[in-house]
């Protein structure tokens, strides 16, 4: 995570971003680079603003200002392609949003077959390897109702994967499962990290972030208050929200 | 504060005015194209040979219009059928669907009846169980039977329409998710009050559309008890057609049914909006 990234063009950059939700402003003049092969984390307070940033960076959301650039794309533009660019964009969920009515495998198969039209054969296998990968390949026939919190997570992240997407965002991924399931997820998302995926993450574990970020966001009051890389957002925090935030976590006994 | 101020950037005015001129396309469009197909219709039928004697049969609304106080008096049988029919359906229908939600082997007899009496009733086509309530229970001179024709009628309706809708809440209470008892039962409230206070009241929400479905399904088929002899709206149109054989009376007839059923969609929309359930229609994606 050293020197040259940060010279290196963003593969995501966000200038001036601005969302609200009738009279609440949610996100404001909001600025962020993300480069290429690097892991950013974005801590804050509920209600920060963190989902609904990632839910503009997937085309959830239309965004009431600002420019958000993919590969050099303005895709906050109108005119752009919003199908194409979510399937280069791929988001976990807190909740999972599993198709509860398909099978684990068709869950994974559905956009490649439904998308990017590739032959069921292929589909298949590609989703088996896929299963493999989040050492769910003996859950392919399953619902997801029969899976644990942490599998249904992992298939979530395969369904995404699979597509081969340019941008990974995990949004509070881990919030909804037991402490002894969010390890599984995590080491899934480490392997990732090393494996070279760009990503952005939304998470209250902080110690998770602290290892794997390259650099950390903290957001407060709808824009990016302080970022840096993580030993220096953690051990010397320049905002007195920033510590305050921090001071609230380590009290809750979660740094 | 920042809501106040903040003005769109120079790049989001194009932006909205792409937007504004992409919803001035598609109006553009949608009325062109109406234009379009209305003025291909009007000349395709109109030019029709046939149409001068359709009109004057259909569509003489001078003639129609003087049905009007006729047909709304006759209207009133309906509503008043339609209206006790509705009560009695709602009711039974959810004694039924409850009925077969029961568990335990205690209440495999009621089970059973309640299944087979859905499964007997949805089959029989309206006009038959009319015959044999309206025509053959009178027929059979039991002491306390009704023998008028109102009362048999709305008799029949309800076998035939509580079938349909306990079938509809039956759904909506096995769409309930499982968690949901598992919370009431947790608290201590029993299978009775679980139903009551938690499943139903979340079923008939989610069922609101179909069940409106039936009703106007069921204010149309008032109509049908006219063959028991009850002077409704349609054997009123019917005695008009017979004077001077021409359809407009029916045609009459049929706008008023119409025009009562859309308001009564309008009011589900508007109830199911006002509660907010906006399920997966709701947001940009």
């Amino acid at each position: 995570m050293s020197v040259p990234q940060t010279l290196a063009a963003p593969l995501l950059s966000v200038r001036g971003l601005r969302k609200s939700f009738g009279k609440s402003v949610v996100l404001t003049d909001l600025d962020l680079d993300v480069p290429e092969h690097t892991c950013t984390v974005l801590i804050g307070a509920s209600g920060s603003g963190k989902s609904t940033l990632l839910r503009c960076l997937n085309l959830l959301e239309v965004v009431d200002d600002g420019v958000v650039e993919l590969d050099g794309q303005d895709i906050a533009d109108p005119r752009v392609d919003a199908n194409a660019i979510r399937s280069k964009v791929g988001i976990v969920f807190q909740a999972f949003n599993l198709f509860p009515h398909l099978s684990v495998l068709d869950n994974v198969m559905l956009a490649p077959r439904r998308v990017h039209r590739v032959r069921r054969q292929q589909a298949e296998s590609d989703a088996v390897a896929m299963l493999e990968r989040v050492g769910l390949s003996d859950k392919a026939r399953a619902r997801p109702d029969e899976l644990s919190g942490g599998q249904q997570q992992r298939v979530a992240i395969a369904r995404a994967l699979v597509n081969r997407p340019r941008l990974m965002l995990f949004d509070e991924v881990t919030s909804a499962l037991d402490p002894e399931l969010v390890g599984e997820v995590l080491t899934l998302i480490r392997e990732l990290k090393s494996d070279g995926m760009t990503m952005v993450v939304a998470t209250h574990e902080m110690g998770f972030a602290r290892e794997v970020a390259d650099q950390v966001c903290f957001l407060d009051g709808g824009r990016v208050l302080e970022q840096g890389p993580p030993a220096q957002i953690f051990g010397a925090p320049q905002e007195p929200r920033t510590r305050q935030f921090l001071a609230r976590i380590v009290a809750a006994g979660r740094l | 504060m920042t809501a106040t101020q903040w003005q769109p950037s120079e790049l989001q005015r194009t932006r909205d005015a792409y937007r504004r001129s992409r919803a001035r396309r598609s109006w553009l469009i949608a009325l062109l194209s109406s234009a379009v197909f209305v003025g291909a219709l009007v000349l395709s039928v109109g030019t029709s040979p046939g149409w001068p004697r359709v009109r004057e049969s259909f569509f003489d609304l001078s003639l129609g219009w003087q049905d009007l106080p006729g047909l709304l008096r006759a209207l009133w049988i309906n509503v008043q059928i339609m209206l006790i029919t509705e009560v009695f359906v709602l009711v039974f229908a959810a004694i039924i669907a409850v009925v077969r939600t029961l568990q335990g082997p205690v209440f495999f007899p009621l089970r059973f009846v309640a299944a087979a009496y859905v499964d007997i009733f949805r089959g029989l086509p309206l006009l038959l169980v009319l015959y044999l309530v309206g025509l053959g229970l009178p027929a059979l001179r039991l002491h306390g039977a009704p023998d008028s024709p109102f009362v048999l009628g709305v008799i029949a309706l309800t076998l035939t329409y509580t079938a349909y809708v306990a079938e509809v809440f039956r759904a909506g209470i096995e769409s309930v998710h499982p968690s949901q008892r598992a919370a009431a039962r947790s608290l201590g409230l029993t299978h009775g009050q679980t139903m009551r206070h938690v499943v139903f009241p979340q079923a008939v929400r989610r069922v609101l559309p179909p069940l409106l479905n039936d009703f106007v399904s069921l204010q149309k088929d008032t109509s049908l008890v006219s063959v028991l002899g009850i002077i409704d709206i349609v054997l009123t149109a019917e005695n008009y057609q017979s004077q001077d054989f021409k359809f407009v009376h029916y045609v009459m007839a049929g706008l008023i049914f119409v025009v009562m059923t859309v308001p009564l969609t309008r009011l589900t929309d508007w109830v199911a909006r006002r509660q907010g359930w906006q399920g997966s229609g709701g947001g940009v994606v």
